[in-house]
């Protein structure tokens, strides 16, 4: 396991790299000059060359690109010419707090679509199987931003139960009990369409799981239903969930943009999607380059847990 | 053909089909419905609520009408989600196909390219092409259209690797053909169905993908206006006219919904086993649905097990594969039977069915009573018949590696079983399951223990199914064919143990086997089945040496005998009866070079004197 693990990590070398080439070839291919962008349309031309020279982008794009790792190395993302604020340090705080969001919103799509599909495949074509299985399709079906204002309309406006935008009351705010009053619509809506997804596939895997000879064979030892479902069928559908589980988070992470726009939450799609408006190149890179790395990093732990599930994929 | 009537007949799938028909059909004819201009503005009849005269479904911010807007922005985002769809299945096939069929560098280049894309959150990627690209409708149209290219160039590569190398293609290519126009006459056709599917699936996605960027402002820009822009303009009067952004969600999820309901209705058409019904899910315990009466118990100390009309069913849609057709079977204590016939005979099934775990459904029970120890198991609540397993009664099956549980240690298999049945501490069970690791032979079975079943070799595996099965000490054991998937050299080494054990724990034992030569070692009793019914039973010295029933002689013929000269083995002619069709009379008639016509008509019973019985109208002479 240990050795696996190793292994894996030194994999992620090149996937890392692979992930700033791409990230700085897209920012590279903008049309338009960054230093009239930052200088305005009056600036002079020598002053736009100055500066294109400051932030050499004179040179040849391979260099820039070396350039412009060795300053990722050392954390220094450059500035956000926007914002006149070093990119890292607000793409941290906006991170930090769609870690919070997304990290819920797959904590729920996980419990609730394993149990869900749990459920339905062990009352398979029964009413419960039916209904829950609907359920589950309206839900992969409704669009997110559109599920996220009903919510706002029903529990913020009509009943007046929970905040209905940020992440802290402006006034007062700042407890964990105010934190999550605000994180249970958009934590919410953003798990809904993961949570389907995972009930589906967990449906799908334990019904394969249950028609195994094994599972005949814990039958005839005397193990009790609840025992067969949860300690065998589930034990080894779960070896096909988990990558599932993995290709959410990217899901999770990249719907956040639009809960995010939607209940003003402070994270970093929110932050994208102002930076491409207001076209802040370096912004919009470092939010991409820090998304994308959590998301290869995620999958990685997936992938650990599912070997650490399956003895016999270990070597 | 088939496939268009399996999504008619899948109820949902229609609807689904239908409201998407419904809406292409109204967006297509918009220019010619009678609607008022979609842009024209009103401020006098701005924020109409719904219903209201001349807006049926109210008006906008800036007095619009809404219901004309809805037509026109649902024409634009289906126009656009199709046209991303056909972007992204052009271009991902493209490389998909190229890869597939060059293999090699090419493939492995263009594969790692795409891997690199699907590092990305698939939303996040599509923002950071329009962050290039800068915000439009036609730009989030090529974004989205080129987040989906990776999953279009994976499904078509895979597909493409694997006809790449079938016959058809190779013939070709020994014919001459250049490589374009194999791709052009051979491989395109092929994979075209599976291209139709892929986009079937993902366009609810992408209509649904580029109505979130123009929501997010990134897509339409005003007056232009497709469905996520208009819920994008709703969104900033949400409290006060909320039916601004109900309108066109709904129609988004109307459209995205009937799209992945024909999508699901496709898939399960084209998967052949939901047509079989291979995808139930087996029951706990068979049911059982008796037909008549159960028969009532004989009075008295019975048998350990009597089985007495036992019918098993497989009921597959109107099909009705009747497995067992009415068995009787009795077991003393400490007695062996052997069950003997042909795969499909019915013998697993008929084993299987005593505890009631046949799969169900399709498995049903219809008839007969199992007693073990004067009490009728198809007749028992659950968790009466739990206890029964694996306690008093337990099973040995034929594949080890199937049966076993693949991700659990064997000894943790083991003492599962042990604290089904018992409160054993966890310690203690662990020590009675290697000591029963180390009475099956398990060498080092402390060690071996902690193994998982993948790490043991085929012998060892069934060893452990014995251990499995006796760990509780049962009163009879069922094994069925539990040699028949190991070595002929590691067969006699299982079969010593069963004995053995059974010997010494005055185990009665049911086992089930086509062979002959294991029956005449291990059981005292045999009985011969064939097309789920018992045909002969009897001793097995007598029965070996005097067949009765013109099937048992004939199987016994097929036997090889060391040292018996060149004996010409004799296979049986024909085929078992198929099982929902079975004939009228003697089922072996078909195949019989003695049935004349009287055979092949009405019930032929199971009769005859003392402790041998045959199904026979014409049985073999026993010699004097």
């Amino acid at each position: 396991m240990l050795g696996y693990t190793i292994r894996r990590l030194l994999a992620l070398v090149p996937v890392l790299l692979g992930l700033t080439v791409i990230v700085f070839a897209i920012m590279a291919m903008i049309p338009g000059d960054p230093a009239t962008a930052i200088l305005g349309s009056y600036a002079t031309p020598e002053n736009v060359a100055r500066l294109n020279r400051e932030l050499g982008l004179d040179r040849p794009l391979v260099e820039q690109y070396f350039i412009w790792l060795g300053n990722l190395a050392h954390g220094d993302l450059g500035r956000s010419y926007s914002l006149n604020r070093p990119v890292l340090d607000e793409v941290l705080e906006r991170f930090s707090a769609t870690l919070v969001l997304a990290g819920a919103a797959l904590v729920l799509c996980t419990v609730f679509g394993l149990l869900i599909g749990i459920w339905t495949a062990a009352r398979q074509y029964g009413l419960v199987d039916r209904v829950l299985t609907f359920v589950v399709l309206v839900g992969i079906s409704i669009p997110s931003f559109w599920l996220g204002l009903l919510l706002i309309l029903l529990f913020a406006v009509r009943l007046r139960w929970l905040p209905a935008s940020g992440m802290q009351a402006i006034y007062g705010g700042g407890g964990l009990g105010d934190l999550a009053a605000h994180l249970v619509l958009p934590a919410t809506t953003l798990a809904v369409v993961a949570t389907g997804v995972i009930a589906r596939l967990t449906r799908s895997a334990m019904l394969e799981v249950l028609r195994q000879d094994f599972i005949r064979t814990a039958r005839a030892k005397g193990l009790g239903e609840g025992r067969v479902l949860y300690g065998h069928a589930f034990r080894a559908a779960l070896v096909a969930i988990i990558p599932v589980i993995g290709v959410q988070a990217g899901f999770v992470l990249g719907g956040a943009v639009y809960i995010e726009t939607v209940f003003q939450w402070p994270g970093v799609g929110g932050m994208l999607v102002t930076a491409i408006s207001t076209r802040d190149v370096l912004l919009v890179q470092g939010g991409v380059l820090v998304v994308a790395a959590s998301y290869v990093l995620f999958n990685l732990l997936a992938d650990l847990a599912q070997t650490w599930l399956d003895p016999r994929v270990q070597t | 053909m088939t496939t268009l009537r399996l999504i008619w007949r899948n109820r949902l799938a229609a609807f689904g089909g239908i409201v998407l028909c419904a809406v292409v059909v109204v967006a297509l004819l918009a220019p010619l419905l009678p609607l008022p201009d979609p842009d024209l503005t009103a401020p006098a009849e701005r924020l109409k609520p719904p219903f209201s005269a001349g807006a049926l479904l109210g008006t906008d911010h800036l007095g619009r009408d809404l219901l004309s807007r809805l037509i026109w922005g649902t024409r634009l985002s289906l126009a656009v989600g199709i046209a991303a769809a056909v972007i992204a299945a052009a271009i991902g096939s493209t490389i998909g196909i190229i890869a597939g069929f060059r293999g090699g560098r090419i493939d492995n280049l263009l594969m790692r390219g795409i891997d690199m894309l699907m590092a990305f959150p698939y939303i996040l990627l599509a923002l950071a092409i329009v962050a290039v690209l800068g915000p439009g409708l036609v730009n989030a149209l090529y974004a989205v259209a080129a987040v989906n290219v990776p999953f279009f160039a994976r499904n078509i590569r895979g597909v493409t690797v694997g006809l790449a190398h079938r016959e058809f293609v190779d013939a070709a290519r020994l014919s001459g053909k250049s490589g374009a126009r194999l791709v052009f006459t051979e491989i395109l056709p092929n994979v075209l169905p599976v291209i139709v599917i892929a986009m079937s699936t993902t366009i609810g996605w992408m209509i649904l993908e580029t109505a979130g960027l123009s929501f997010l402002g990134l897509g339409s820009q005003p007056p232009q206006a497709d469905l996520g822009s208009m819920l994008g303009e709703g969104r900033k009067l949400l409290i006060t006219a909320p039916h601004a952004s109900i309108v066109p969600g709904v129609m988004i999820f109307l459209i995205v919904m009937s799209v992945n309901l024909l999508g699901d209705g496709v898939r399960d058409a084209l998967d052949p086993r939901l047509r079989s019904g291979a995808l139930s899910r087996p029951a706990a315990a068979t049911e059982v649905r008796r037909k008549a009466a159960t028969p009532a118990a004989g009075a008295g100390a019975g048998p350990l097990l009597a089985v007495e009309g036992l019918e098993t069913e497989f009921q597959v849609g109107a099909r009705v594969y009747r497995a067992v057709g009415g068995v009787d079977l009795a077991i003393a204590p400490g007695e062996c039977l052997g069950l003997i016939g042909e795969s499909g005979s019915g013998k697993s099934v008929t084993a299987l069915s005593l505890l009631r775990l046949v799969a169900s459904p399709p498995g049903v029970i219809t008839a007969g009573a199992v007693r073990i120890g004067g009490e009728d198991t198809l007749a028992m609540k659950p968790e009466a018949l739990r206890r029964i397993r694996g306690a008093r009664v337990s099973y040995i099956f034929q594949d080890p590696l199937g049966t076993l549980h693949p991700l659990l240690r064997v000894g943790d298999q083991l003492v599962e079983a042990i604290r089904a049945h018992a409160p054993v501490p966890r310690r203690a069970a662990w020590a009675r399951a290697v000591a029963m690791l180390e009475r099956v032979q398990i060498p080092n079975a402390a060690a071996r223990a902690r193994s998982y079943p993948h790490e043991l070799s085929g012998g060892m595996r069934q060893r452990v199914g014995i251990a499995l099965a006796l760990v509780n000490d049962p009163e009879l054991v069922i094994a069925d064919e539990p040699t028949t998937a190991l070595d002929v050299t590691v067969q006699a080494g299982i079969l010593a143990i069963l004995d053995g054990l059974r010997r010494e724990r005055g185990l009665s034992l049911l086992f089930i086997t086509h062979d002959f030569g294991v029956v005449s070692q291990l059981c005292d009793r045999v009985a011969v089945m064939y097309a789920g019914r018992i045909v002969e039973t009897g001793p097995t010295a007598e029965v070996l040496a005097a067949p009765r029933h013109p099937y048992t002689r004939r199987l016994i013929a097929c036997v090889p005998e060391i040292g018996a000269g060149r004996r010409r083995l004799e296979a049986i002619p024909g085929l078992p009866p198929p099982v929902d069709a079975l004939p009228e009379g003697c089922a072996f008639a078909p195949r019989c070079d003695k049935a004349a016509e009287r055979c092949r008509t009405g019930q032929i019973a199971l009769e005859g004197s003392g402790d041998r019985a045959v199904r026979c109208l014409f049985p073999e002479e026993v010699p004097a």
